[in-house]
């Protein structure tokens, strides 16, 4: 009997601060956000894997400001497809920032954002960043150009580009540049394929890619800069190279059209744009959109190219990262990779 | 029978596999000294992540028991046909994969499927929120609490409640002063056993959690996505902390089993 | 799930008060009972997982064969199968052992180690691969480094499954009979020809049983592979992952196969092992 009663009484003490703290909690209701007592509001933050840090500091920064004062944040973090099939899915986000485009305009169609995201002078973008190559601490095997990474014996590490969209841009760098900007897409074809014979291990996400490098495997890895710079600033022995020819990764950043918060949702946004914020994003390795925000500078690649001169999203998705019928699908067909979406009868052939 | 040998296998093994590789963890926990430690263990982002933890489970348990204690009940002193039927049935989730029970949860209370979007309507959103933790971790945890008890309800026999009845007693003071003292030890150990089923599950809860930090992201969430952030300590500091409440749960347990098993 | 009608038991024997009754105001017999019992499993348990056995079939047999066979599903699956199949015999052999020595034998700390074994139960799993990647891995202090071959798997899964068989036969050792085993000593016989002889067959349904669920345990494990395994396809990426990453790219259907085939497969192996326990029961 003592035991029941001390049992019940034990559970009473902890089920008092769970209930508090599921009530707070307080996601079981139809907006974006909660908790909405005393002025105060809560606004999701749902973002891929890389900038966490950056955001933890930004929020910090947003709180001091007077637009966000009565601001809470839920923040998410994961690869950003993944995270952008979960708020198609039903995740709740009223600040969405993902690694590449269309992770935006899947949700676009989903009708969770407004078409009209990125009608401002940014185009929609929060930061940017370029495609490198990573190397061991000394770069051993003194790996700098795309050529480099072809070569037979060296070992590379980039995500699976259909889970990651930081692989896209992996992909993109490479065969933008032996492509000659699109221009002789065989040339590109041919070397994704040879590079992608050395690629041991594909990944879910840009950050469990860098990851598997920093725990020993692999010679060379593809990268944002960003995450080369979050790796040596967490003590990892990694260098970098940005080679001459290599593509200007572009960050979208978008609130939901669900949004509880729309008013809050756009003050963290236009304070993101600011350049006390820019800085911030700098200071983690990301390169400002917005002109002389201060903080590091960044080497400028003489051979830089956007998605824009590849022919823009729809086009290169379609012709390289089709899960069905594209240049990556047949090399990852080949290496029985998974292409996800499609039920891949076609591989079941081989 | 070759005494010496048997027994220093068996410990070299047991080395190597369990004690060693927990011990270094914990001996690297201190590494950068206590002051990190400090910083961890108040760090916002841990206290939530065990509150979390806490919450889920401490739903989780009391579901369990009272559906541990029923059931056992209902399967020891009562009959009906499918009796075996539903003991094993119980015994279903000791044998799915964690990541099995979260696609099964979404299945049906996702978004997108009939009963989770009928929910989601009107206003209880399951996945991606602590409803759904609370699933997955009752599911996992499910049987138990009954396994714990019906063998003991079983040696136990009911003369006494039967006796208890013929003098008067109804059902709940039969309940509360003759079966419950007798299954005493027995459902503290279930209850022990369900708590730490549910302070330490990862993979169900990993796939319908939704990564929100501070608010789904339970202490071995924690533990995963500090490592990937390259903060060795907090994370190896949160392991050490679930090492540790693992450890005390197996003491405990120790006192509470049933049967003498040394 | 029949519901059913209280039967007359005759004198005596009353329908005992089932367990949520003291949350309803109502009278409750065993139908109310079971009613609520079978809800409470449906809605968490048999709902669910009839829809991930629903879901697989969504598209038919061509779709689903197609998903399981797909190159990186199937290696998985070899690899879960396989991997669990070997771990179940290393504990078949290693389980006995700490089994007997924790029954038969004497020693300082022995009770300490007898709970330690529980651990992996208690363990969460990402902690525990935490743990054999802190021993393990890159930066092992015995430059013993595993990380992302096939034995890190194994590795793993000896760890989880540790005390499955453990548990099993401990109880059977301790109640066994010696008088059998001291005749046979008397008669002449070795050590090892007793053991062999006498006690091995007693322990047998025990291993097996143990075996089984280590088995069952091992094809299931998620949590303590993804950090010492890497969990790269085709070599160290047991099912569990493969499924993780299937629903994170919302193929959902294909999660569901593969899932359906892990299911199946652990419910084989529990129903044999159901029916030879029923049967070495019958032999006594």
């Amino acid at each position: 009997m003592k035991l029941r009663t001390r049992a019940i009484a034990v559970s009473a003490a902890l089920l008092l601060p769970g209930t508090a703290l599921t009530a707070c909690a307080g996601t079981a209701d139809n907006s974006s956000s909660s908790g909405d007592s005393g002025g105060e509001v809560t606004l999701a933050l749902v973002a891929y894997s890389t900038p966490q840090a950056a955001y933890e500091q930004l929020i910090a920064a947003f709180q001091k400001t007077d637009a966000g004062k009565k601001v809470k944040f839920t923040q998410s973090y994961g690869a950003s497809g993944d995270q952008s099939r979960a708020v198609a899915s039903g995740l709740k986000a009223d600040i969405v920032a993902f690694s590449l485009e269309p992770d935006i305009t899947r949700l676009v169609t989903a009708k969770l954002v407004d078409a009209s995201w990125n009608s401002d002078q940014y185009k929609g973008m929060i930061t940017d960043s370029v495609a490198v190559i990573g190397t061991r601490k000394g770069n051993p095997k003194n790996l700098k150009t795309w050529d480099d990474l072809a070569k037979p014996g060296v070992q590379v590490l980039t995500p699976n580009p259909f889970t990651s969209g930081g692989a896209k841009w992996n992909i993109l760098a490479g065969y933008g540049a032996k492509s000659k900007k699109g221009t002789d897409p065989q040339a590109g074809a041919t070397y994704l394929d040879a590079l992608f014979h050395n690629v041991p291990v594909q990944d879910n996400s840009g950050r469990a890619s860098l990851q598997t490098f920093t725990s020993g495997k692999g010679d060379a890895f593809i990268s944002y800069e960003n995450e080369a710079l979050f790796a040596q600033k967490n003590g990892q022995a990694v260098d970098y190279t940005v080679p001459d020819d290599t593509i200007l990764i572009e960050n979208p950043i978008a609130v939901t059209s669900n949004s509880a918060h729309p008013t809050e949702a756009k003050a963290f946004l236009d304070f993101l744009h600011t350049p006390a914020a820019q800085k911030i994003y700098a200071e983690n390795g990301y390169r400002p959109v917005v002109k002389d925000a201060g903080g590091p500078s960044f080497p400028n690649p003489s051979g830089l190219f956007t998605i824009g001169d590849l022919g823009g999203w729809s086009k290169v998705n379609k012709e390289l990262f089709d899960p069905g019928q594209s240049v990556m699908a047949s090399i990852e067909q080949k290496l029985g990779v998974s292409t996800s979406a499609a039920p891949s009868p076609a591989a079941s052939k081989k | 029978m070759a005494k010496y040998p048997l027994r220093i296998l068996a410990l070299v093994y047991l080395l190597f596999l369990l004690v060693l590789p927990v011990g270094l963890v914990v001996w690297r926990t201190f590494d950068k000294g206590l002051g990190r430690i400090v910083d961890v263990l108040t760090s916002p982002n841990f206290t939530h992540a065990f509150a979390v933890t806490l919450s889920v489970s401490v739903w989780a348990v009391l579901a369990n028991t009272v559906f541990g204690v029923g059931t056992a009940i209902l399967l020891v002193r009562h009959r009906f046909p499918g009796k075996r039927l539903l003991g094993a049935l119980i015994d279903l989730p000791l044998a799915v994969s964690p990541v099995v029970v979260g696609l099964a949860l979404i299945l049906v209370y996702g978004k997108f499927a009939p009963a989770g979007g009928w929910l989601e309507d009107h206003g209880l959103q399951i996945i991606f929120s602590l409803p759904g933790m609370v699933l997955a971790t009752i599911f996992v945890s499910l049987p138990l609490v009954v396994r714990a008890i019906v063998p003991v309800l079983e040696e136990m026999g009911d003369e006494q409640e039967q006796a208890a009845h013929t003098l008067g007693a109804s059902r709940w003071q039969s309940f509360r002063r003759i079966t419950v003292p007798g299954i005493r030890a027995a459902l503290g150990y279930g209850v022990v056993l369900c708590l730490a089923r549910a302070l330490g599950e990862y993979g169900a809860v990993a796939v319908v959690s939704g990564r929100l930090v501070g608010q789904t992201q339970t202490a071995t969430l924690y533990v995963e996505e500090r490592y990937q952030n390259y903060d060795q300590t907090a994370a190896f500091t949160t392991a050490t902390a679930l090492a540790l409440i693992a450890i005390v749960i197996l003491l405990i347990t120790k006192l509470l089993r049933p049967k003498e098993n040394d | 799930m029949t519901a059913t009608v209280v039967k007359p038991t005759g004198s005596g024997t009353s329908p005992g008060p089932a367990g949520p009754v003291f949350r309803k105001r109502r009278p409750v017999g065993t139908a109310l009972g079971l009613g609520t019992a079978v809800l409470y499993l449906s809605l968490i348990v048999l709902i669910p997982l009839a829809a991930v056995v629903w879901r697989s079939t969504e598209g038919g047999w061509d779709t689903f064969w197609a998903a399981v066979r797909t190159p990186d599903a199937w290696a998985a699956l070899e690899l879960t199968v396989g991997a669990s199949l070997v771990v179940a015999l290393i504990n078949v052999v290693m389980g006995t052992v700490i089994a007997w020595v924790l029954v038969r034998d004497k020693f300082w700390g022995k009770s300490i180690v007898d709970t330690l074994i529980d651990l992996p139960f208690a363990l969460p799993t990402i902690v525990a691969g935490l743990v054999l990647l802190a021993l393990y891995g890159t930066n092992s202090p015995l430059h013993i480094n595993i990380a992302y071959t096939r034995l890190s798997v194994g590795v793993a899964l000896l760890f989880v499954t540790l005390p499955f068989v453990v548990r099993t036969v401990q109880p059977v050792l301790k109640e066994l009979d010696r008088d059998m085993e001291q005749a046979a000593y008397s008669l002449g016989a070795s050590p090892f020809t007793t053991f062999r002889r006498i006690i091995l067959p007693n322990l047998a349904p025990a291993m097996i049983s143990g075996a089984g669920l280590a088995f069952t345990r091992a094809i299931a494990e998620y949590g303590s592979t993804n950090l010492l395994t890497g969990s790269i396809p085709f070599e160290t990426q047991v099912s569990a992952v493969n499924i993780f990453g299937r629903i994170e790219s919302d193929d959902t259907t294909a999660a569901a196969a593969i899932s359906t085939v892990l299911l199946v497969v652990a419910f084989i192996v529990l129903i044999v092992l159901d029916l030879f326990q029923r049967w070495s029961a019958r032999r006594g």
